[in-house]
């Protein structure tokens, strides 16, 4: 993000800046994707089993607290998803569904969603794997990279006065009221916007990924610390289902935030990374 | 990111046309592309490929660690059985109803001193007793206590050959009419809880948790733990058995080799 330079006014009047770096693009682009790739696979596997449970274990005989399945009344069938005891219908969409060619399909998520189009739990779990790699390496080198050029400390970071209520609440009223930053204030993430990038880079992220190989025998063996944690293995993979949603909640506020901010000037900054500033309406 | 930049008004059309393309090409990419990219051969053997990273990984990080175990307490109330569930072969229906009195494990391949053990004998040699978390690839777990001699015992009895890289583990079962198998490599077979159970939670085996004898291999998914064990082979390659994957799920489906993650 740019800082407090010399104003130098182009073409249009406002000011052209540095948005975002090199790395940051990089970064966000791979990201995209992987977790584009990720979650796709990721509802493909879901779809083996597709009930969550608490605890270390967690198979048939045991009752889960979250279930995609479908049931029959009468001579009418439906697909719901059950939470605790409470049932919602999702027939069409989750539970029972029409597939490409028009068969009537049985699974959790219907395969418009799933990588690969098909069931294959064997091929979701290769590129789930594979990809995971790819998370994890790419949010590491992330970091580091933003830790050693101080993006992490100038931009993400969220200072003592933007913690007080009072600015909190200020900037929920602005993004309320869509009023978006212009002028000197676009220069920098507003604190909700600090917020939501900090909890995807520190908290849903990284929480993907530990939850992702406490679900590892292999792993659980030389670290089960990770396992131990979260509360066991069915608790681990009820987390990391939840933090999947969490990272569609994000990517669906992150999509309209870009939209009603300006979605040219957005994606124009995430891509080459330049962005003009408005003129502060006086 | 404090660097002032000249605007380039002639720039940006192109730039937002290439980004339109971007953004279309990549969205058709990972949404349909992806499954016409597995047909590409390259695509499909980087990614295949990562199960030895995955391996390595695992092997390294871990070394000989392992897999937790719990307290009866923990016990699940009732243990998931999945896969075969019972054994149509006549001669294991009769060996079943003779509670396996006539039944004999083979250990063979490169050892020096192939063995015959009787059920008695494999319950006379060191027992290990462990309660440990059986995870399905499907995504479920269940806790069951398993009991029996550790396979690297057995393996130095028979007088396994340096030769050896591998264990494969032969089944009376048939699963969608193809003979289950299954193998490890030496660093699992001498691993002090890759054993060969006949008892579960306290009681034999039962036939649907596959009677009389079944692996545990403690740090892999359920698909590597081969129900009705019949025969045991030291190999120093998996090339030439059935589909020369190492295994029945490896050779049907594509599914890992190396399944600890």
């Amino acid at each position: 993000m740019a800082g407090t330079q010399t104003q130098e006014s182009g073409q249009d009047g406002g000011e052209v800046i540095l948005r975002h770096r090199l790395s940051t693009r990089l970064w966000h682009a791979l990201n995209a994707l992987t977790l584009l790739v990720l979650l796709m696979s990721g509802l493909m596997i879901f779809n083996a089993h597709p009930r969550l449970y608490w605890g270390e274990y967690g198979a048939n005989y045991d009752a889960p607290w979250l279930k995609v399945s479908s049931a029959r009344m009468g001579t009418r069938e439906f697909g719901f998803v059950q939470i605790a005891n409470s049932r919602v219908e999702t027939t069409g969409v989750l539970g029972l569904w029409e597939d490409q060619d028009g068969r009537q399909q049985r699974r959790a998520f219907p395969y418009w969603m799933t990588l690969p189009s098909r069931y294959s739990l064997a091929l979701a779990r290769i590129w789930h794997l594979a990809f995971a790699w790819v998370l994890a390496l790419g949010l590491l080198g992330y970091l580091l990279w933003s830790l050693v050029n101080g993006h992490l400390r100038r931009d993400i970071h969220i200072t003592r006065r933007e913690w007080h209520p009072r600015t909190l609440w200020q900037d929920v009223k602005a993004h309320a009221r869509l009023r978006f930053p212009k002028g000197e204030a676009a220069r920098h993430y507003s604190v909700l916007q600090k917020l939501a990038y900090a909890g995807v880079l520190f908290i849903l992220l990284p929480g993907m990924i530990a939850t992702g190989l406490a679900m590892s025998p292999g792993t659980d063996a030389w670290a089960p610390f990770l396992t131990q944690l979260v509360g066991g293995r069915q608790t681990a993979r009820s987390l990391h289902f939840l933090f999947a949603f969490g990272l569609v909640l994000f990517f669906a506020v992150h999509m309209a935030m870009v939209v009603l901010a300006g979605p040219l000037k957005h994606l124009r900054a995430i891509v080459t990374g330049r962005m003009r500033l408005e003129e502060e309406a006086s | 990111m404090s660097r002032i930049l000249r605007p380039h008004g002639g720039l940006a059309l192109s730039r937002r046309g290439l980004l339109r393309g971007g953004v279309v090409a990549a969205g058709g990419l990972a949404l349909s592309g992806c499954d016409d990219l597995w047909r590409a051969d390259a695509a499909k053997d980087v990614l295949t490929r990562a199960e030895d990273l995955h391996r390595w990984s695992q092997r390294t990080l871990g070394g000989e660690a392992l897999a937790r175990e719990y307290t009866r307490a923990d016990l699940s109330p009732r243990f998931r059985a999945n896969g075969s569930r019972g054994v149509a072969d006549a001669a294991y229906r009769r060996q079943l109803g003779e509670g396996f009195a006539g039944w004999t494990l083979r250990v063979e391949g490169l050892v020096a001193r192939p063995l015959d053990l009787s059920l008695a004998a494999l319950q006379d040699l060191p027992q290990r007793s462990q309660i440990t978390r059986h995870d399905c690839v499907e995504g479920w777990s269940a806790i069951g206590q398993w009991q029996g001699p550790q396979l690297g015992g057995l393996l130095r009895l028979a007088g396994v050959s340096e030769k050896a890289r591998y264990i494969v583990f032969h089944c009376a079962d048939l699963y969608h009419g193809r003979p289950y198998y299954e193998s490890i490599d030496l660093a699992d077979a001498f691993h002090p809880q890759t054993i060969l159970a006949w008892q579960m939670n306290g009681a034999p085996l039962e036939e649907a948790h596959g009677a009389p004898l079944r692996l545990r291999v403690e740090r892999q998914l359920g698909y590597k733990h081969a129900k009705f064990v019949t025969r045991i082979v030291a190999v120093d390659s998996l090339q030439g058995i059935y589909g020369g994957k190492g295994g029945y799920w490896e050779d049907v489906g594509d599914y890992a080799w190396y399944a600890g993650i």
